[in-house]
């Protein structure tokens, strides 16, 4: 009924471009989550006149698209700067930036949702600024901030596809590989699509989960 | 200082051909969000329909349009339906991506809107001796958009972020098309892709104070 050249190496091949989808969001999150935290709070720290040269420079990672923003950094490592750098690590860092530019808004809104008053009640019952942030600002920003941040995670996943442009083989790259070679384009994008679907999909469901739960109380 | 020459004026001849790309880019985005908005209303009335199937097909919809890469997607409209023997032109492929994509997303941003109008609203339009299209249209669809009106100018944004991906089913007359195919013909990579970029951020730029200016006029009070 159902025909297909795909064999069990091809899968391999499939399954090794997941791993690298994995492994490149894995890393661009981990480290832009914690460069956005430190950009977040500074933003946050100085003000808004103040940080305006930090927020100019995260708004141009969300505002030129991340296809220019690969080939860019690639061109300016290689060409510009004569380095031998990987294309992963382009991909990581580029992609590491553009998570950080976005998770920056995501705890700044966070903090900013804090109320004043509860953390000036911390600062009047003796607390330093940095007491007051991890036992106050942070476990009350996190419920805000969290659900975000899983949208954000998931949407750099999604995004990560755009790495082919860098020579990394992630998972559509390596569908597009096999359709060249099986021309069964349906089906192998089908298995591409769904391997997607099924990891974000559960994850965007418990991030709504959670944003409801901790909105009503 | 780099043991590179940067050759800016090469680069910069080329600006007009790029500016004809940038037109492109914004077509497409243009175009995509207007027919994404009138999908997105069909999927929230679809959503709010008792037809248990009608509900599945816009619920599938929204979720496959937000949880795969837009990429993907685009793939899809080019390669995936050219299965079924159907062959899209590049323009048309990116155009069908992309409004997929959008009118998934705005969907979910309309579902989100319409918590924040009262139910009331509608009865109150039905004792008036409306109909339940009419309580729709006259009186819940124009604060669904009012409420959504942020997220879709973010959503605008993402579009025109969305048009670089035309360039992998071979759509070379938007801008980062155009941008490509001068890369491959003065092999310029950074003094090029650095000046779609700057176009490609005065368009975000454009487009985000126009809403600005838009929203200023519409809800003045």
């Amino acid at each position: 009924m159902f025909d297909t050249a795909l064999s069990a190496a091809d899968l391999v091949f499939l399954a090794k471009g997941a791993g690298m989808t994995i492994l490149v969001t894995a890393i661009s999150v981990a480290i832009g989550t914690l460069l956005g935290i430190l950009f977040g709070v500074i933003r946050v720290q100085l003000g808004a006149t103040l940080s305006l040269p930090l927020t100019f420079f995260l708004d141009i990672f969300r505002s030129v698209p991340l296809l220019i923003q690969l080939v860019l950094a690639n061109a300016f490592m290689g060409m510009v700067l004569r380095l031998q750098i990987s294309g992963f690590t382009v991909a990581c860092g580029v992609l590491s930036l553009y998570t950080a530019a976005y998770c920056a808004e995501i705890v700044r809104g966070g903090i900013d949702a804090v109320p004043a008053t509860t953390r000036r009640a911390a600062r009047s019952l003796g607390m330093s600024w940095m007491q007051d942030m991890r036992y106050i600002v942070a476990p009350l920003a996190t419920r805000i901030a969290l659900p975000s941040w899983i949208g954000l995670a998931l949407g750099v996943m999604k995004d990560s596809a755009l790495v082919y442009v860098v020579q990394v083989t992630e998972l559509l790259k390596s569908t597009q590989i096999l359709i060249t070679r099986l021309q069964e384009p349906l089906f192998l994008l089908l298995i591409c699509g769904a391997f997607y679907f099924l990891i974000s999909f559960p994850l965007a469901r418990f991030g709504g989960y959670l944003e409801k739960r901790w909105s009503h109380d | 200082m780099f043991g590179y020459t940067f050759q800016w004026n090469q680069a910069l001849a080329r600006l007009p051909k790029m500016l004809d790309g940038a037109l492109v880019t914004m077509e497409v985005a243009m175009l995509s969000m207007l027919i994404g908005i009138a999908l997105a209303i069909l999927l929230t009335l679809l959503r709010l329909s008792g037809a248990r199937p009608l509900r599945a097909i816009a619920t599938g919809w929204v979720e496959i349009a937000r949880n795969t890469p837009a990429l993907f997607q685009i793939y899809m409209a080019h390669f995936g339906v050219a299965s079924f023997g159907i062959h899209f032109s590049p323009f048309v492929s990116l155009l069908i991506g992309i409004t997929f994509n959008n009118a998934g997303y705005l969907a979910e941003n309309f579902r989100g809107a319409l918590k924040a109008i009262p139910e009331t609203q509608t009865r109150a339009g039905r004792s008036l001796g409306m109909s339940q299209l009419q309580a729709f249209r006259y009186i819940i669809l124009p604060q669904m958009l009012r409420i959504s009106f942020l997220p879709m100018t973010n959503q605008m944004v993402w579009a025109v972020l969305m048009t670089s991906l035309g360039v992998t089913v071979g759509m070379n007359a938007d801008l980062y098309g155009v941008t490509q195919d001068l890369n491959a013909l003065t092999f310029r990579t950074f003094e090029l892709f650095a000046i779609a970029g700057v176009l490609f951020y005065a368009i975000t730029k454009i487009i985000t104070l126009g809403a600005r200016v838009i929203a200023a006029r519409l809800f003045r009070y």
